[in-house]
């Protein structure tokens, strides 16, 4: 009785009144979790599924066991290797222009400028960033041209540019980008109280760096490090066009395993090298996910 | 908390400021202050924004460098001494605790600095959070803290080294108000305990009327007055002084003869105005209902406030001033009623 009297109070929040407003909560979430599912968890599932099926429908651990071919883990170590690189030399540049911007007023035309140029060029990997490399670094560009007449042959060891040694410059292009944009912020959060507080108690500059500066930005760093690291582990469309020939990372050999005329039937293949980039990604998100929360508390 | 905090306490150290000038670009900030603060003294900065508090302060902990003048600490020229060698403690007004170290590890930040071997750090650590009362919490983060908490921890740091002088930057300001009273006697109650000379930024008057041996009131970038609490209420040395130290009516009123006359009453004058028409400032407590036989001023009731312990009422008076008197809760006085009043014959300053 009593509870029923309480629950008839006016202004006491029942379940009639609160099923409309979650109604409306759940129609406005809903377009994005149909896209989410449609675009996200259902190629995943039957990318991973599909591993498990052979050419003729019939189920099959074979692709799985694919994986474990050396050639397939060559290609596995070569894209963690270039994505490990990238990221690094990626996040080391795009940190160190963090910190010359440090000072500088958002409003300044050389903070903007930097900042849309970082929002631009994060996003411009892919074909066009590839032909950029091409026109300027490849064997017919201008400045190999110039190159070669002052005596230097940067190709003497080969066509590294459109192998995996060449993937690592493009990539670095939209990799600093990248890092300015995510971890501007967490250089932005540090509090000038810190660095005084640390000279009222008798601090340096140094102590101000090793005690306090990188010790909270390590979070920081650690999760856009991690960030990069996906990025170009699942990058494809640059390389696709820099490297037309053979399968020097798993984009590569996913596309080879789809497309290939001179190998067929092997379409399955590509299920199971996508479930082992899945699992990478999943590792890789989850220490980024985990990280960044610590960041967050650290920052509030 | 522990009530005899010794280790902390140092012989104290006195700081003047002479001649002190600050400009930032254009924008002169300070023009040629001069302060003194007696060594064990607790001063305090008092002004509205932009006056000129918060960079003295800076000035004295060195987190700025002067225009012009010098900053002496024990008689000895500290103008171009870096923060690090000032020997000083400094609390600011919220969020200068270090995010990833503990409460204790915060308060051992500075004497790591100064090579404390690890075991005495840890046990001064330890002090100073006994000090402010909140050993307990020496493992926690300061995002796990309130904000008092914090601003504690953040006291605690400050002396844990001994310092030679404590400069307080509005550290009450962020805190919500219960907290804000409880910390402000913490303070004042550890300062008198440790001896410590302390320098403290505020633009709450009744913040530095309630904590500080003398009131140092800024405009301007210039002192207006320094005293003690009382004797900047009740003889403030400049209208300046007057209308930001405690509340005040402007009334029009005559001067002449180092006399005011407003209503018919004679009211004695601070400092020598110039004769003439003028506004006088009158305290709340100096205007009363009148008794029989006393000047009167004829006035309507527009509002009343209880305030606990007393009632603060604002009348109009008949030729249309408003007058805000302070009286006994009991005495109740309806909106609309006519009264009569009149002010108690105090020195008041003339507005300028």
């Amino acid at each position: 009785m009593t509870s029923m009297s309480q629950a008839n109070r006016p202004g006491t929040p029942t379940s009639r009144v609160r099923r409309p407003r979650s109604i409306v909560a759940a129609l406005g979430l809903a377009p994005f979790s149909i896209y989410v599912v449609l675009f996200l968890a259902l190629p995943t599932v039957l990318a991973v599924t599909s591993g498990l099926f052979d050419g003729k429908g019939h189920f099959t651990w074979n692709n799985f066991t694919a994986l474990g071919d050396p050639v397939v883990l060559r290609t596995f170590w070569a894209s963690l290797w270039l994505s490990l690189v990238t990221a690094a030399v990626g996040a080391i540049l795009g940190a160190v222009v963090c910190y010359a911007l440090i000072g500088v007023n958002p409003t300044r035309p050389i903070r903007v400028s930097v900042d849309a140029a970082a929002g631009v060029l994060a996003q411009f990997g892919g074909v066009m960033l590839a032909f950029v490399f091409i026109a300027t670094m490849g064997r017919n560009s201008l400045i190999n041209q110039w190159l070669t007449r002052i005596g230097i042959n940067i190709y003497s060891s080969g066509m590294w540019l459109y192998d995996l040694p060449g993937l690592i410059l493009p990539y670095i292009y939209f990799q600093v980008p990248l890092m300015v944009i995510t971890f501007m912020p967490a250089m932005e959060g540090l509090k000038p109280q810190w660095a005084e507080a640390n000279a009222a108690l008798g601090g340096t500059r140094w102590t101000f760096w090793t005690r306090i500066g990188l010790p909270v930005l390590a979070p920081s760093f650690m999760a856009s490090y991690l960030l990069l690291f996906a990025n170009s582990f699942s990058a494809y469309a640059t390389a696709a066009a820099l490297a037309s020939q053979g399968s020097q990372i798993v984009p590569l050999q996913i596309r080879a395993a789809l497309t290939s005329e001179t190998v067929l039937g092997r379409q399955n293949l590509a299920g199971a090298l996508a479930a082992g980039m899945i699992l990478v990604m999943i590792v890789v998100m989850t220490g980024y996910a985990t990280i960044q929360r610590r960041a967050e508390r650290w920052r509030s | 908390m522990t009530d005899e905090p010794l280790a902390m306490a140092r012989q104290a150290t006195s700081v003047v400021l002479e001649s002190v000038t600050k400009d930032f670009g254009t924008n002169r900030v300070l023009k040629d202050l001069d302060l003194t603060v007696e060594a064990g003294e607790f001063v305090s900065l008092l002004g509205p924004s932009g006056c000129g508090k918060t960079t003295a302060l800076r000035l004295i902990a060195g987190l700025e460098q002067v225009t012009a003048g010098i900053i002496r600490m024990d008689g000895v020229d500290v103008s171009r001494v870096p923060t690090n060698k000032r020997d000083i403690g400094m609390v600011f007004q919220a969020y200068s605790l270090f995010p990833h170290m503990t409460a204790l590890q915060n308060t051992m930040f500075g004497l790591q600095m100064r090579k404390t071997p690890r075991v005495d750090a840890h046990r001064q650590g330890m002090e100073a959070l006994e000090l402010v009362g909140l050993a307990d919490l020496a493992e926690r983060y300061p995002h796990a803290m309130s904000g008092g908490q914090q601003q504690r921890i953040a006291l605690a740091r400050a002396l844990v080294t001994s310092p030679k002088v404590l400069l307080l930057d509005e550290p009450l300001s962020a805190l919500d108000a219960q907290v804000r009273l409880q910390l402000r006697v913490e303070v004042r109650r550890i300062q008198i305990s440790l001896g410590i000379t302390t320098v403290f930024v505020t633009h709450d008057q009744e913040e530095a009327l309630a904590i500080s041996d003398r009131v140092a009131v800024m405009n301007a970038g210039q002192i207006e007055q320094i005293g003690t609490p009382e004797e900047l209420y009740l003889a403030p040395a400049t209208p300046v002084v007057a209308a930001f130290v405690g509340m005040s009516s402007l009334v029009r009123a005559v001067a002449g003869d180092g006399v005011a006359n407003a209503w018919g009453i004679a009211i004695p004058l601070i400092g020598n105005p110039p004769a003439g028409d003028c506004e006088i400032f009158v305290r709340p407590e100096h205007v009363r209902i009148a008794a029989d036989g006393e000047p009167v001023i004829h006035a309507t009731v527009e509002t009343s406030t209880f305030l606990g312990s007393m009632r603060r009422t604002q009348v109009v008076t008949d030729d249309g001033q408003r007058l805000t008197l302070q009286h006994a809760a009991e005495q109740h006085l309806d909106v609309g009623a006519s009264v009569n009043l009149t002010i108690v014959p105090v020195p008041v300053a003339v507005r300028e």
